[in-house]
């Protein structure tokens, strides 16, 4: 699937979900490559966080996701999380109620819990480690909710619309982190931005209705004007 | 001015017992959405569990003070132990299922009731305690029963303990942020589940201490006991706040008092009006108390 020979990462195969009467995933096959940005492209409402809250096991799910051919599906969500998959969600899900530090200590996975990168990329949150996340702009509590995936070593992280909100400025920082992130890790990333796409993501998959509909080279999807408006109902990328 | 001593400290102590029933009804509803009619079995176990040992394995020890201490330390184990198995057998299978998880906590309160009334018969228990408890002490010309000042000392170094506890430790930052968003704990690789058994736990040794105390308030215990106890705190814990051991607090002391009060000066109005409060909390601050002070959650 990608221009690049990589080795398969994480594997996903007719993965179905079914949220109350609606069929939202009908069989999503695909694979992440290991290195680098995946993105994952769609319209609204095709299922493009129900793929990652199933990978993740937040839904109830049938198929199969494997990373590095271990079988993931079987497992709770904090054993599918303690294989090395992190998770930014897509509205942040910062405990409001807990300050700063105590978000980031309760995301402390492993025995050596990385707050020099974290407070590198992020300083304004070492100033602001006693303040309650309740009380943070969206820019701010989007650090956090990318901070608390950056303190452990992940093999994949799972990043759902991190610039869904924020202001333009705001935007271009987050693409930074993300760039740094993609050279500490896999990221399979849900992006509606397609700028921020086009800067990040080596490869892309496309989803429509539930079904996987395109996958191949980002740069070469996103040239590609007319099948990017087919695909992602969009005039530009 | 007595009188108005006497009801304040009675409904301190009345207050106290709502408390420690509804800290752990709040906190198993926040972290869990579990809605535990069975608490009132926590209670009851505590309850007669302290007047079986008391009876049974302490007798020897003449000391009332201690044979009561010893009594009360183990039916507090006893309520720990037991909420935390119906954790484990009943409710852990039914997670998500709210409709099966009521009538299975309804019923085991209600099977336990009779389990309790088959077992030991339905007439109340006398409770062996320290004669000290008994006696009054005098404060502003009203005589207090003393029993009413350990009572309010138990549930405040409950609430300091439990509060110590979810500020403090790593486990009480899981919980907090579990009453929270119970998904994005797990998303952050930690398993939730043991979260749930240790609340259970907390929620019935809790429930066992209002259980040993009501023995002391009422002299005595009984089958029904607990859910008397339980209607109440119910209450409380609605007006308090879901999830929140502060309002709980606040509520539990706001519920009792009221009580009292329009107990004596209306006539035994206090239960009507505490409903009413109920209906008026519901209408005017859904979120309870507990919506006011955020700050204060857990």
């Amino acid at each position: 699937m990608s221009a690049v020979a990589s080795k398969t990462l994480l594997s996903v195969r007719d993965l179905h979900v079914y949220l109350g009467q609606s069929h939202v995933l009908q069989g999503v096959t695909f694979d992440v490559p290991e290195g680098g940005v995946t993105a994952l492209l769609g319209r609204n409402g095709v299922g493009k966080t129900t793929t990652l809250r199933a990978i993740l096991g937040l839904v109830d799910r049938r198929g199969s996701v494997c990373l590095d051919d271990a079988e993931l599906t079987g497992l709770a969500t904090h054993r599918i999380v303690r294989r090395s998959v992190g998770y930014v969600p897509e509205d942040r899900d910062v405990f409001t109620g807990l300050t700063v530090a105590a978000n980031l200590r309760l995301a402390e996975r492993d025995g050596e819990p990385r707050y020099d990168l974290v407070y590198e990329l992020f300083p304004e949150l070492e100033q602001r480690s006693a303040q309650r996340a309740g009380t943070l702009s969206g820019g701010q509590l989007q650090m956090v909710a990318i901070a608390r995936a950056l303190l452990n070593d992940n093999r994949v992280l799972l990043v759902d619309e991190p610039t869904k909100g924020l202001a333009p400025a705001l935007v271009s920082e987050v693409a930074r982190v993300l760039e740094r992130l993609a050279e500490l890790t896999t990221v399979l990333l849900v992006e509606q931005n397609l700028g921020v796409v086009r800067r990040l993501a080596r490869d892309a998959i496309v989803l429509d209705q539930g079904r996987v509909v395109h996958s191949g080279d980002a740069r070469d999807l996103l040239g590609r004007p007319e099948l990017v408006k087919r695909l992602l109902g969009v005039g530009r990328a | 001015m007595s009188t108005f001593v006497l009801l304040t400290l009675t409904g301190l102590g009345l207050g106290a017992m709502y408390f420690l029933i509804a800290s752990g009804l709040s906190l198993i509803y926040g972290l869990m959405g579990v809605l535990n009619f069975a608490h009132g079995a926590f209670i009851t176990v505590g309850a007669y569990g302290t007047w079986w040992t008391s009876v049974h394995v302490f007798d020897g020890i003449h000391s009332a003070l201690w044979r009561w201490l010893a009594s009360s330390l183990l039916g507090l184990v006893c309520g720990g132990v037991f909420a935390a198995l119906v954790e484990l057998i009943l409710i852990r299978p039914l997670y998500a299922r709210h409709i099966e998880q009521v009538l299975v906590t309804v019923g085991l309160q209600l099977a336990f009731v009779a389990l309790i009334t088959g077992i030991w018969g339905p007439d109340a228990k006398t409770f062996v305690v320290p004669p000290w408890l008994h006696e009054t002490t005098t404060i502003g010309g009203a005589h207090i029963p003393n029993d009413r000042w350990v009572e309010i000392a138990t549930a405040g170094a409950v609430l300091a303990l439990l509060q110590l506890f979810l500020r403090k430790t790593r486990y009480g930052l899981i919980i907090r942020a579990g009453v929270e968003n119970r998904a994005m704990v797990q998303a952050l690789g930690i398993d939730v589940r043991k979260a749930f058994t240790l609340v259970f736990a907390i929620g019935g040794i809790a429930a066992a201490i209002a259980g040993v105390l009501s023995g002391v308030y009422f002299n005595v215990v009984g089958p029904d006991q607990g859910t008397s106890l339980l209607i109440f705190a119910f209450i409380v814990v609605v007006i308090g706040g879901l999830g929140s051991i502060t309002g709980s607090a606040v509520a539990a002391v706001v519920v009792a008092l009221v009580q009292q009060y329009t107990n004596y000066y209306s006539s035994g109005m206090g239960d009507i009006v505490v409903v009413l409060m109920l209906g008026i909390v519901l209408l005017v601050r859904p979120r309870g108390i507990a919506g006011a002070i955020v700050g204060a959650r857990a």
